[in-house]
C-alpha cells in the first residue's frame, strides 16, 4: 500500500520569495498527520501543491501513489480539501452546495442523494441543510465544508487550519469529528499554527519553519528529543525581581536543574528545565523555603511542541508568529491564492 | 452561535458510511462534462431566482431606453433615420443589441467574485472532466438571460409602435443575440481570469460599455456620422448585430442577400453580417484559450 501522501524535496518560489525550500514528508494511510508552523512557514503552499491548485518547482508529490503533477485529475478524485477560508455560496442552501459538489465529483444522482444525506447526518446538519449558507455561523460553515470535503469519500482529507476563527465549542466538535474519521480509517492531513491542536490530534507531526521541515515524528518523540521536564515556579503572584534572581541563583546550584529563566512576562515567575525525577518539585520547594521565600505556585510538565520549536529555531512559535505578521505581503499572497 | 452547535453523535460514524462503492460502469467523459456543466449552470439560475434584482434592472433599463430615448427624438422629421417610420422603430434594434452586449460584458463578474472569495478553488480541486465547463456554464446562463431580455424588449417595442418582425425574423434576432452574447461573454470571462480583481474588471466594463454604444449604429445611422466615426462604427461588432435586426424590423421579406449596411469599404449583406459575427466569436473564443489554459490548467 503506497503512502497516503508522499512529498519529497518539494520546492516552490513565488518571485523572490522561497515559500517552500525543501519539504519532505510521508503520511501513512489511516493516520492524522499534523503540519505545524507559524504563519508564512510554507504550510499552505505545500497544501495547495498537494491539492493541485499550484504546481511545484521541483520535487515529488504523490497522493496514494499518484503524482499530482502527472495525473492531477486522478489525485483530485482521491483528495478532499477543506480550505482555510470557507467560501460557500451564500445564496445556496447547504444541500444545494452539496448537490453541486456531488455533480462536480460525478456521483450518479441516486448515489449523490444518499451520500448527501449521509454526510448531513454525519455532521449533524439536518436542521440547517435546507437553509441558505449565508445564515450559517462560522462553526456551521466549517461543518458544511467538512461535509463537502467528505462527500466523495476521499482517501485523504486535507484541512488547512481547520479551526482558525472558530469558537472553543466548535473547535472541539471539529477535533472530535476528525478523531472519528481516523477511527473509520480516513487519512487526515491538517495544518495548524495552534500547538494544542496538533498535540491533541496528530499521530505524527512535521514542524515547518521558513520553508523547511525542522522536526518530524510523533509529538511524544519530539518532546523526548528536546529532553527535560518543565517546571514553573511562582514565588509570589507577582514576585519582585530581586527575589526572583535570588531564587534563580539558588536553584541553579541544584544538580538536576539544567536551566533557569526569569519570565518577566509572567510576574517574574521562574521557568526551569530539569532532568526528570520524582522528587524534583519537593526538592525545589524545600530549597526555596529554606532561603526564607514563600511558594505561590509550582507545576511540572513535559516539554510542549513549542519547546520543540524553540529548541529547533531559537525562537518561540509566538515570536515567529509576530515576526511573520510583520513581514508578510497580504496583497501578494491574496493574488497567489486567487489564481 | 454556541447554542447552535451540538457534538456529532459518535455512534453514527460507521466505517462503511465513509466508503463509496465504486460505480459499476464509470460515466463517459461527455456525460461527466454535461453533469458538471448543468450543475454549475443550475447554481447560476438559483442565484438569479433568489437575487433577481440584476435581471429586473436589466429589463427595466432597456425599456426605459426605448421609451425615453425614443421620445427624445419623437418629432424628428419622417425619413430622417433611413426608412424607419419613427425613431422608436429605429432604436429598437440598437436597444436589443446593446442590452445583450451589456449583460454579456458583465458575465465575468460572478467568476471574478468566485475567484476572490475562494469559491473557484472548490471547483479547481474537483476532478472536472474539463474546466471549460466553468466557462460553458457562464455562457449558457448569460445567453439565456440575454434571450429573455431580448424577448421582453421586442414585446415592449411592439407596444411602443415599432412593429413586430415575422416568426423567421424573430428566430434570426435570437440567433444574432446568441452570437453576440456568446462572443462578448467569452471576452469578459477571459478578463475575469486575467485582471487582478473585480475593481479592475468593473473599470474595464465601465470604459468599454458606452463608447462601444456610441461608436455603433445603435443610436444613429452611419450616414449621420463623420467619416472617421463611420470607420470606427464599421469595425464595431455591435453594428453587425444591430443592422440585420434593424432590417428585420423594416422588411417582412428578407434574405441572406439583403443589403443591411453600407460600410465605408463596401456593402454588407445579411449573411455577411452573420459571418462577421461568427468570425467575432471564433476570434473571441480563440483569444481567451491561452488565458483560460494558464488560469485553469
Amino acid at each position: 500500500m503506497p503512502p497516503a501522501v508522499l512529498i519529497q524535496n518539494l520546492q516552490k518560489r513565488y518571485g523572490s520569495v522561497e515559500a517552500v525550500k525543501d519539504v519532505s514528508l510521508q503520511v501513512e494511510p489511516g493516520e492524522i498527520f499534523g503540519l505545524l508552523g507559524p504563519n508564512g512557514a510554507g504550510k499552505t503552499t505545500t497544501l495547495r501543491i498537494l491539492c493541485t491548485l499550484s504546481t511545484p518547482d521541483a520535487g515529488r508529490v504523490e497522493l496514494s501513489g499518484i503524482s499530482v503533477v502527472d495525473n492531477p485529475r486522478g489525485a483530485r478524485q482521491r483528495l478532499g480539501y477543506v480550505a482555510q477560508e470557507v467560501a460557500p455560496d451564500k445564496v445556496l442552501t447547504g444541500r444545494e452546495l452539496l448537490q453541486l459538489q456531488a455533480a462536480l465529483y460525478h456521483l450518479p444522482k441516486a448515489k449523490a442523494k444518499e451520500r448527501i444525506n449521509q454526510v448531513i447526518s454525519l455532521l449533524n446538519l439536518e436542521e440547517w441543510a435546507d437553509k441558505r449558507t449565508g445564515t450559517y455561523s462560522g462553526g456551521l460553515r466549517k461543518r458544511l465544508d467538512l461535509a463537502a470535503g467528505l462527500l466523495h469519500a476521499p482517501d485523504v482529507l486535507i484541512l488547512d487550519e481547520p479551526t482558525v476563527g472558530l469558537d472553543i465549542e466548535s473547535r472541539f466538535i471539529v477535533w472530535d469529528f476528525l478523531r472519528q474519521l481516523r477511527a473509520a480509517g480516513t487519512t487526515v492531513l491538517i495544518t495548524s499554527h495552534y500547538l494544542e491542536e496538533i498535540d491533541a490530534l496528530a499521530d505524527r507531526v512535521a514542524i515547518i519553519d521558513r520553508g523547511l521541515v525542522i522536526a518530524a515524528g510523533t509529538p511524544s518523540q519530539l518532546k523526548d528529543k528536546v529532553g527535560g521536564d518543565r517546571v514553573t515556579l511562582r514565588i509570589r503572584e507577582f514576585s519582585p525581581i530581586e527575589e526572583a534572581e535570588k531564587a534563580k541563583n539558588l536553584l541553579q546550584s541544584l544538580p538536576f536543574v539544567q536551566e533557569v529563566i526569569v519570565n518577566s512576562a509572567q510576574g517574574n515567575s521562574l521557568n526551569l528545565v530539569v532532568t526528570p525525577q520524582n522528587d524534583a518539585l519537593i526538592t525545589i520547594q524545600q530549597s526555596i523555603t529554606s532561603a526564607g521565600l514563600p511558594t505561590f505556585g509550582i507545576a511540572q510538565s513535559r516539554p510542549s511542541l513549542d519547546d520543540v520549536y524553540l529548541a529547533a529555531t531559537g525562537r518561540t512559535l509566538m515570536d515567529a508568529e509576530l515576526a511573520a505578521v510583520g513581514s508578510r505581503d497580504p496583497k501578494a499572497e491574496r493574488k497567489q491564492n486567487m489564481k | 452561535m454556541s447554542g447552535t452547535v451540538t457534538p456529532p453523535k459518535a455512534n453514527i460514524m460507521q466505517p462503511e458510511a465513509l466508503k463509496l462503492n465504486v460505480v459499476d460502469n464509470p460515466p463517459s467523459v461527455l456525460s461527466q462534462l454535461t453533469q458538471e456543466t448543468l450543475a454549475l449552470t443550475r447554481r447560476l439560475f438559483i442565484q438569479l431566482q433568489r437575487r433577481p434584482s440584476t435581471l429586473v434592472a436589466g429589463i427595466i433599463q432597456p425599456v426605459m431606453w426605448l421609451f425615453l430615448f425614443g421620445a427624445l427624438f419623437q418629432n424628428a422629421p419622417q425619413g430622417l433615420f433611413g426608412n424607419s417610420h419613427t425613431y422608436g422603430q429605429f432604436l429598437s434594434a440598437g436597444v436589443i443589441v446593446f442590452t445583450a452586449f451589456g449583460g454579456a460584458l458583465n458575465a465575468g463578474l460572478p467568476v471574478m467574485f468566485d475567484r476572490e472569495f475562494g469559491f473557484l478553488n472548490r471547483l479547481l480541486v474537483a476532478p472536472l472532466a474539463s474546466r471549460f465547463s466553468i466557462v460553458l456554464a457562464s455562457a449558457l446562463f448569460i445567453v439565456s438571460q440575454s434571450l429573455l431580455q431580448a424577448a421582453v424588449i421586442v414585446v415592449a417595442a411592439a407596444f411602443l409602435g415599432a412593429g413586430l418582425p415575422n416568426i423567421a425574423g424573430l428566430g434570426a434576432i435570437a440567433l444574432i443575440v446568441f452570437l453576440l452574447a456568446l462572443g462578448v461573454t467569452a471576452l469578459s470571462l477571459g478578463l475575469a481570469f486575467t485582471l487582478p480583481g473585480h475593481i479592475e474588471l468593473i473599470a474595464v466594463i465601465f470604459v468599454t460599455n458606452l463608447p462601444l454604444l456610441f461608436a455603433s449604429t445603435a443610436l444613429a445611422p452611419l450616414s449621420f456620422m463623420p467619416q472617421w466615426l463611420q470607420v470606427v462604427a464599421s469595425l464595431n461588432p455591435l453594428s453587425y448585430a444591430i443592422e440585420p435586426i434593424r432590417y428585420l424590423y423594416l422588411h417582412q421579406d428578407w434574405g441572406l442577400n439583403s443589403l443591411v449596411m453600407q460600410a465605408p469599404w463596401g456593402d454588407i449583406t445579411f449573411g455577411g453580417a452573420m459571418l462577421i459575427l461568427l468570425g467575432f466569436n471564433v476570434v473571441a473564443l480563440l483569444s481567451i484559450q491561452p488565458l483560460l489554459r494558464r488560469s485553469l490548467a
